[in-house]
């Protein structure tokens, strides 16, 4: 099988970013590679590199062009590609789990994806728990993930009126994605339920608990579980 | 001591230069939406790029010096007055002690920085001062200014032996008055209609109600692609100019998330984004296209400027410097 997994392509995005493209579809394999491009920077930069963003099928890098131009910036990724693309090995991302507390208050939705989908609610929750997810990227808020490998069988449409509040650490469905709110913010995902633990601390030298690359697999627990971990949290 | 807000004003918040490194947790840049007129104020009272000013929007605040101390008020003209008496902006300004520094009719632009000796006393969240409003934190408890609120001076005026009694050359501040950005293409431009594209690089377009620090949408004629094209979600940045499927252009502006699905049709030039970030509501603005060559070529004569300046002021600061 031969499938063309070695495309790159870099564009400008304004005279101060430059995008690596690495295919045109949401796959592994392709997340693999914006992966290898990231590992590599993390491990060599170049003069006037600020950061990078990874994305589903992209790499974004912002540079100061007073230190390096367009120009100067293409045969330097060129390079970068040759050396990273070639080996295909990757190193993939650590499997994370994630409690969640289903349905009731926590999760005020899960009897709405179960009835749109014609299943009981414990079968959504076996559905939701039995993949491992892969974080394409994180964007929207801090931390939030974009998760791959949902099944379709307990999709939902958003909700027509979003909620104005939506409490950090709940789970949620839109169409065939499922994610989990790491601040608490607006939005119109139906919830299923609540993770006790902090996804997002500017407590912890890395604030953001999940990145793009990890694998994530939700584990349901119970509330008194889902109180244990608070305690231990809120450290009383 | 410090500053105390006896009037919040419309939007006033804690700014610096940006915070960077973290995009790829999508945590926002922030920062000063005219990071020029924020970088001018802080050279002018001495103080280095990495330092926070107060980011005033339209309607300023009223506010009490506790503590002699040397500012400086750049950006918008906002009829900035202290103890009711005009004050020039452009140049480091001496207050004394009870005085109180107001705000009154925009005569132009839309925000307008104070900055004082030695920067403001604030703890930093991932190395920056900039308020993050929407995830509410950084710059002053993570949220915009309000009545009551006491924000200490890391330092006290400083001893100046040549004086203050200087300003900067208005070549340094002053921007066109006309209604004209300059912008680059974007990584979308080609999937959008000619006639679109002619739209949008001849027709003025009108700044919307919702035009915050998140971002300008703009009216005029509706864009259209070539064909409806579903994007996967990427990487933008200050100054992308997408189109929502009814094809209203928005311009991403300081607190933009960092991840977007819209097309991209065109990038505001770095050079332009403060003369944009003095646009409000209601302010008509036409783009002209120009290439990514001469869009760098314009940002490193303006970094020029700023270093010969810089060079130049290390005399007025012999302290500092």
């Amino acid at each position: 099988m031969t499938q063309k997994t070695n495309s790159f392509k870099c564009y400008p995005l304004g005279d101060a970013a430059v995008v690596i493209q690495l295919g045109d579809q949401i796959s592994p394999a392709i997340n693999a590679r914006v992966r290898a491009i990231c590992a590599y920077l993390d491990e060599y930069s170049f003069e006037g590199f600020i950061e990078y963003v990874p994305a589903f099928t992209t790499v974004t890098l912002y540079y100061e062009p007073w230190v390096i131009n367009y120009t100067k910036l293409l045969p330097l990724l060129q390079e970068m590609a040759n050396e990273v693309l070639e080996e295909q090995e990757v190193p993939s991302g650590p499997i994370l789990e994630i409690p969640v507390l289903y349905g009731g208050e926590w999760g005020p939705d899960l009897d709405f994806v179960a009835s749109h989908n014609k299943i009981s609610t414990a079968e959504v929750i076996a559905l939701h728990t039995a993949p491992e997810y892969l974080v394409y990227m994180i964007g929207f808020a801090p931390g939030f993930p974009y998760l791959g490998g949902m099944n379709k069988l307990i999709a939902a449409p958003r909700k027509d009126t979003p909620r104005m509040k939506i409490a950090a650490g709940s789970v949620g469905i839109a169409g065939e994605q499922t994610g989990i709110y790491p601040i608490e913010t607006p939005g119109g995902w139906q919830i299923i339920g609540r993770s006790p633990i902090d996804l997002f601390d500017l407590n912890r030298e890395v604030p953001a608990f999940l990145k793009a690359g990890d694998k994530v697999r939700f584990v349901a627990i119970s509330e008194k579980e889902f109180k244990k971990i608070r305690r231990v949290k809120d450290g009383d | 001591m410090g500053i105390k807000v006896l009037k919040a004003g419309l939007l006033t918040t804690i700014q610096d230069a940006g915070r960077y490194g973290y995009r790829k947790d999508g945590i926002i840049v922030a920062g000063a939406m005219d990071a020029h007129a924020l970088k001018l104020g802080n050279m002018l009272v001495g103080n280095t790029d990495g330092e926070a000013g107060i980011e005033c929007t339209l309607m300023g605040p009223l506010l009490l010096f506790e503590e002699d101390q040397l500012m400086a008020i750049t950006g918008a003209d906002l009829s900035a007055e202290v103890d009711g008496i005009p004050v020039p902006m452009w140049r480091p300004i001496y207050v004394h002690k009870g005085a109180v520094l107001s705000f009154g009719q925009a005569r132009s632009g839309c925000r307008t920085y104070l900055t004082v000796h030695g920067g403001f006393d604030l703890p930093q969240v991932l190395g920056s001062y900039s308020t993050y409003l929407r995830a509410g934190f950084g710059g002053w408890e993570g949220r915009a200014l309000k009545t009551g609120d006491l924000i200490l001076f890391k330092s006290a005026a400083p001893m100046l032996p040549l004086g203050f009694n200087w300003s900067l050359s208005p070549k340094m501040y002053q921007r066109s008055q006309d209604e004209v950005i300059r912008v680059v293409k974007g990584p979308e431009f080609d999937d959008f209609h000619e006639k679109s594209i002619a739209v949008i690089l001849t027709e003025k377009f009108k700044i919307s109600k919702e035009a915050d620090r998140m971002g300008y949408r703009l009216e005029g004629e509706p864009l259209k692609l070539h064909k409806k094209k579903e994007l996967l979600s990427s990487a933008v940045t200050f100054g992308t100019i997408q189109v929502t499927a009814e094809g209203n252009p928005i311009v991403l502006m300081a607190d933009h998330q960092t991840t977007g699905g819209y097309p991209r049709i065109l990038q505001v030039a770095g050079v332009d984004l403060g003369k944009l970030a003095q646009f409000q509501t209601g302010d008509l603005l036409s783009f002209e296209l120009i290439t990514l060559a001469q869009a760098q070529a314009l940002l490193i004569s303006a970094e020029q400027e700023v270093r010969q300046l810089k060079q130049t002021l290390t005399f007025k600061y012999p302290v500092n410097g």
